[in-house]
């Protein structure tokens, strides 16, 4: 896959990496006015750095673990600004920025699959849809597990009623918690429908035996716990420690989902 | 005006220099009186506290307050030359109103500095130091310092305790537009609060009190609802904000209370704002998750690290600083033309009584009534004719050519030999 514009992408999200480790120190205001350009042509190279991929390889479907990991920081970086558009709030990227720097670098210097290499699927447009929908709703479950952990913190902060607390640039509890929220209310969906999707697609190419893979499994269990911590915040409104610990281990089943590729017999990239 | 001030504080000096120029307060007799023997130096003081060493004097010609500190500490200027500050006229005056007024302390708006001043003040004038120019400089400075700090909240915590209180509710809660205020208790400080919070946003207000037509009157106020003190635990759900300031002796809610009260708002958060003495809202409920419980001292801390809220508020106690100041100085300046309206005033006096003694011989008997006229005519001709001589003399003084239209007036009427003669 073309690299270079996914590599100019890299030295732009690096911008956002450091941004991220210096508000540990403090300091956030003026880095704010570098990073948020600096991360937005990040991710307009990103695409265009897509898009090429894509035409060269005359297929949508991403062809490799690293052409996904570029995929999702891509998500990830298009929720970020949503988020950021919305609510103003730049918080979320302390985490995000750091994740997304990673999988890029991850992309764009990780070794590439040799060019002869076909993708195993039938259906190139399926599986597009497939991948596309489901790194929407991991970048939702990220996106609602970070503002579970910011909800955590601003709690923290006023609860312990210092001066710190008050002068800490969080955004406000409601608004953390209306973050949380929505990304697991519009990532729901997505997620719902690209398992559908995938479903669809190895049940025509495998049968039934398709279902007792452990990345599979893994997946429907991430659905399955996403629908119980969907239920419990619109129910009982839940939020602050229990919704953040019910969204971690949400997402970390997500996460084993992702990493179970190398266990799958049946849901396997060609390359690493 | 002829004021000079020599000095270091702390942001000037180190400790180690400030306490080589400490004068403690059985030695200011004698530094004073040290001070006014210099040449030239008319009025003298001497402030030092544990922040700063100032000497201060008005004089009628350029005092060397240098040698001062050289002949009275025994220490070369060259020493703390990188650390003294030196000012004159207008800017002693500055600097004098905002070292009263707390501005130019290590925190800012802190009480005590204004006590030290008077005392010093007071030592001064005790010793004779302190009589005419100074005098009027420190008595317009203490009420300057009161003017700041009734002005302003750069001193006071009330004030900042309801705007912290507000902030915090949007910490909490973002915006707080659509938000339900329920106070418990309806006296002066719940109402500032209130205020503070619909500014902020707030829309809803319920109010509930012992006395159910305060809680009705204060309701009316803010177009909100009142509801009787015992119904207070069943509507207090409704609230996202609950301010409590009653007279209770024991808290009106307890954990218990926050327990249910979280369940009934499926978890929303709520904001306890406790300003009451005993406090209404029991601590432990702060423990209980979205639960957010500040009492008076909590926001009070907060108030004093809100650096922003007091420089805010420094700042409009240096516009009346600076106000003050230009007063201050067109005021002296108006004294200065003080002599020459009264000299001016005293020929004119002369002259007409010299003209009435005159005529009365010439009159022969004339009646008390006819004497009275005549005082009258007189004196109203003066009078009138002094008018605009006098007003123009006040009007200007404040303006750059005060000293011509003065020396203009005194050559006129031939004031100056007068003075001299007299």
């Amino acid at each position: 896959m073309p690299l270079f514009w996914l590599r100019v992408a890299l030295c732009l999200y690096a911008v956002g990496l450091f941004y991220a480790l210096a508000s540990v120190w403090g300091g956030r205001k003026v880095l704010t006015r570098i990073t948020m350009p600096a991360v937005g042509l990040g991710t307009t190279f990103h695409f265009v750095a897509l898009i090429e991929n894509a035409m060269l390889s005359h297929t949508w479907a991403p062809a490799s673990m690293h052409e996904l990991e570029s995929l999702l920081a891509f998500v990830l970086m298009v929720f970020f600004f949503f988020i950021y558009a919305r609510y103003q709030a730049t918080s979320p990227g302390l985490a995000v920025f750091p994740i997304v720097f990673l999988l890029t670098a991850s992309a764009a210097f990780g070794k590439t699959p040799s060019p002869s290499a076909t993708p195993l699927f039938v259906s190139a447009q399926w599986i597009y849809i497939h991948v596309a929908l489901i790194m929407v709703g991991y970048s939702a479950l990220l996106f609602s597990f970070i503002a579970g952990i910011l909800y955590l913190m601003q709690e923290r902060n006023l609860k312990s009623k210092s001066a710190k607390g008050f002068w800490s640039r969080l955004p406000a509890l409601a608004v953390i918690d209306d973050i949380g929220y929505k990304s697991l209310l519009w990532g729901f969906p997505f997620m719902t429908l690209g398992l559908i999707a995938g479903s669809i697609l190895g049940e025509a190419r495998q049968g039934a035996s398709y279902f007792f893979d452990p990345k599979i499994l893994l997946s429907i269990l991430t659905w399955v716990l996403y629908l119980v911590l969907l239920y419990s915040r619109w129910s009982a409104g839940w939020r602050g420690r229990r919704a953040a610990f019910l969204s971690s281990a949400v997402f970390a089943t997500a996460v084993l989902a992702w990493a179970a590729n190398s266990l799958s017999h049946t849901h396997r990239f060609i390359a690493p | 005006m002829n004021f000079h001030l020599i000095g270091v504080n702390h942001n000037s000096a180190p400790l180690e220099v400030r306490e080589r120029l400490a004068v403690s307060e059985d030695r200011l007799p004698e530094a004073i009186g040290a001070l006014v023997q210099q040449p030239g130096v008319e009025e003298g003081m001497v402030l030092s506290t544990c922040n700063r060493v100032e000497v201060l004097a008005s004089a009628n010609q350029q005092p060397d307050l240098r040698d001062f500190l050289r002949s009275y500490f025994g220490i070369s200027p060259d020493e703390i030359r990188p650390h003294i500050y030196e000012f004159q006229e207008r800017a002693v005056v500055r600097h004098v109103f905002r070292v009263a007024a707390s501005l130019d302390s290590m925190v800012v708006g802190e009480p005590q500095i204004l006590g030290q001043v008077k005392e010093a003040y007071a030592i001064a004038r005790g010793l004779g130091a302190v009589h005419s120019a100074l005098e009027q400089l420190l008595s317009r400075a203490f009420a300057v310092a009161k003017r700041v700090r009734s002005e302003t909240a750069i001193g006071s915590s009330s004030v900042s305790i309801a705007s912290v209180a507000a902030q915090l509710a949007e910490k909490i809660f973002g915006s707080l537009d659509g938000k339900t205020v329920y106070l418990v208790g309806a006296g002066k400080m719940a109402e500032l609060a209130a205020r503070h919070l619909i500014a902020h946003g707030a829309t809803r207000i319920i109010v509930s009190n012992r006395t159910f037509e305060r809680a009705a009157q204060m309701a009316e106020a803010f177009g909100g609802n009142a509801i009787p003190f015992e119904r207070l635990h069943e509507t207090a759900e409704g609230a996202d904000i609950i301010l409590t300031s009653t007279g209770a002796p024991e808290p009106l809610f307890r954990k218990e209370h926050g327990e249910k009260l979280r369940s009934r708002r499926r978890n929303r958060p709520v904001f306890f704002i406790d300003i009451a003495v005993p406090r209404n809202v029991a601590p432990e409920m702060n423990k209980l998750d979205g639960i957010f419980v500040y009492d008076v001292d909590d926001l009070q801390a907060v108030a004093a690290s809100n650096g922003v809220e007091r420089k805010k508020e420094a700042e409009r106690a240096e516009k009346i600083i600076e106000a003050e100041v230009d007063r201050f100085a067109s005021r002296m300046k108006s004294l200065a033309v003080v002599p020459t309206i009264l000299s001016l005033q005293e020929y004119c006096e002369a002259i007409r009584q010299a003209e009435i003694d005159r005529t009365r011989g010439r009159l022969g008997k004339i009646s008390p009534e006819q004497e009275a006229a005549i005082d009258a005519m007189t004196r109203g001709i003066i009078n009138k004719l002094l008018h605009t001589p006098i007003t123009t003399l006040k009007s200007s003084a404040a303006d750059p050519e005060a000293a011509t239209i003065e020396d203009i007036v005194r050559k006129l009427f031939n004031l100056n030999s007068r003075k001299a003669k007299g």
